[in-house]
């Protein structure tokens, strides 16, 4: 930007000057904290161990390598962030940055983030790292998003490699434990989701976009949700009895199963009358615990992880 | 207007500088960190390709 083109933005014609912010807001960084912690996880509850920098590196790579993913899903999806409230800030549709420029940060960190982890871990983990962004990007916005009511079904794997992208850091390969903790993440998301979509008045519908609740309207949604949790219960205790898991494990695991199947099951008995009637206050306080659901499965895995050396671990 | 007045987008500019200069260096950083560490592993091995150019 010129000088000349300082005094045209000062009379409204010219360009905004984005500032460092807003290309961290392109990465989603809300987004990246989850990720950050669920590969940290995945890495720490591995066999073996990793150079605490090969480490620290790793990780970010695999932060950058999510924040690339998220940059090119709204240079993509720019034409719906524009139409939604929600979203109308993010910096493409708000005119900070050009949709030319959100992709080629998006696809230099893509490749970037590719690339180190493969010289900084391994090529297994650096081939996990390019799927999740090729399914998130490719598979998820440009295909399934706009297409089906499922998008959040199937796109929720893209958010479930992280802790698997960590395991493979260590070890350089897959295992049953690493397949569990991605099963752990992609069961969790469709009740995660739907119980937010329940409550939170989304603009989806006029932005095109497919919506479980609205294609198949409200009560299939909660039948939806008490599905998927009860498949999503299998899953979170057989990780207790891998070599990941452990008493400590179990415990919080039952527990915290008990209390979102009781979520689940107060949500598909109640209509919409009902949860109007308290402004959503079950399907609240579910999407509440849903996060803390998700949250203490991996905690209780870092803490066997943590106490392992102690004799205080797994089996 | 000259280019000394304070405006908007000069802060914006400096800040987005300022960060692009700290990332590269923190980029910089990790690298020389990343050598040190695989360096200094006790399984580290020269690659073949130069070990034959420095054995000839």
């Amino acid at each position: 930007m010129t000088d000349a083109s300082l005094n045209a933005s000062e009379t409204g014609l010219g360009e905004y000057d984005a500032g460092f912010g807003d290309y961290f807001a392109l990465l989603k960084p809300r987004v990246m904290s989850l990720v950050v912690f669920t590969a940290f996880v995945g890495l720490v509850a591995a066999p073996g161990g990793v150079h605490p920098v090969v480490g620290f590196a790793a990780i970010l790579f695999i932060a950058v390598g999510g924040g690339a993913s998220g940059a090119l899903n709204m240079w993509w999806d720019a034409d719906i962030d524009r139409v939604m409230k929600r979203t109308a800030n993010r910096p493409i549709p708000a005119g900070r940055i050009t949709e030319s420029e959100a992709f080629a940060f998006g696809i230099a960190l893509a490749g970037i983030s590719v690339v180190m982890l493969g010289l900084a871990a391994n090529l297994v983990a650096a081939g996990l790292l390019a799927f999740t962004i090729f399914f998130y990007v490719v598979v998820y916005s440009m295909w399934l998003k706009r297409w089906t009511p499922q998008n959040i079904v199937i796109g929720g794997a893209a958010g479930a490699f992280p802790p698997m992208i960590g395991w493979a850091v260590v070890t350089g390969g897959i295992a049953p434990e690493s397949v569990l903790m991605f099963l752990l993440i992609f069961m969790w998301t469709p009740p995660h989701f739907w119980a937010l979509a329940l409550f939170m008045k989304s603009d989806y519908e006029t932005a095109g976009v497919p919506m479980l609740t609205v294609t198949h309207g409200r009560k299939s949604t909660r039948k939806h949700i008490l599905v998927y949790t009860v498949l999503l219960t299998p899953v979170a205790l057989a990780l207790g009895f891998t070599s990941i898991g452990g008493p400590i494990y179990l415990v919080v695991a039952v527990l915290l199963n008990l209390a979102f199947l009781k979520g689940a099951w107060d949500i598909w008995r109640r209509d919409e009358t009902m949860a109007q009637a308290d402004a959503y206050r079950t399907e609240k306080r579910v999407f509440a615990l849903s996060l803390f659901y998700l949250f203490g499965h991996f905690l209780a895995i870092l803490a066997q992880a943590m106490l392992a050396p102690y004799g205080l671990g797994g089996w | 207007m000259g280019l000394s007045r304070e405006h908007d987008m000069h802060k914006r500019r400096f800040g987005r500088n300022l960060g692009l200069g700290l990332v590269l260096v923190g980029f910089v950083a990790l690298i020389f960190g990343l050598t040190i560490a695989k360096v200094g592993q006790e399984n580290f091995e020269i690659p073949n390709s130069e070990k034959i150019g420095r054995d000839e």
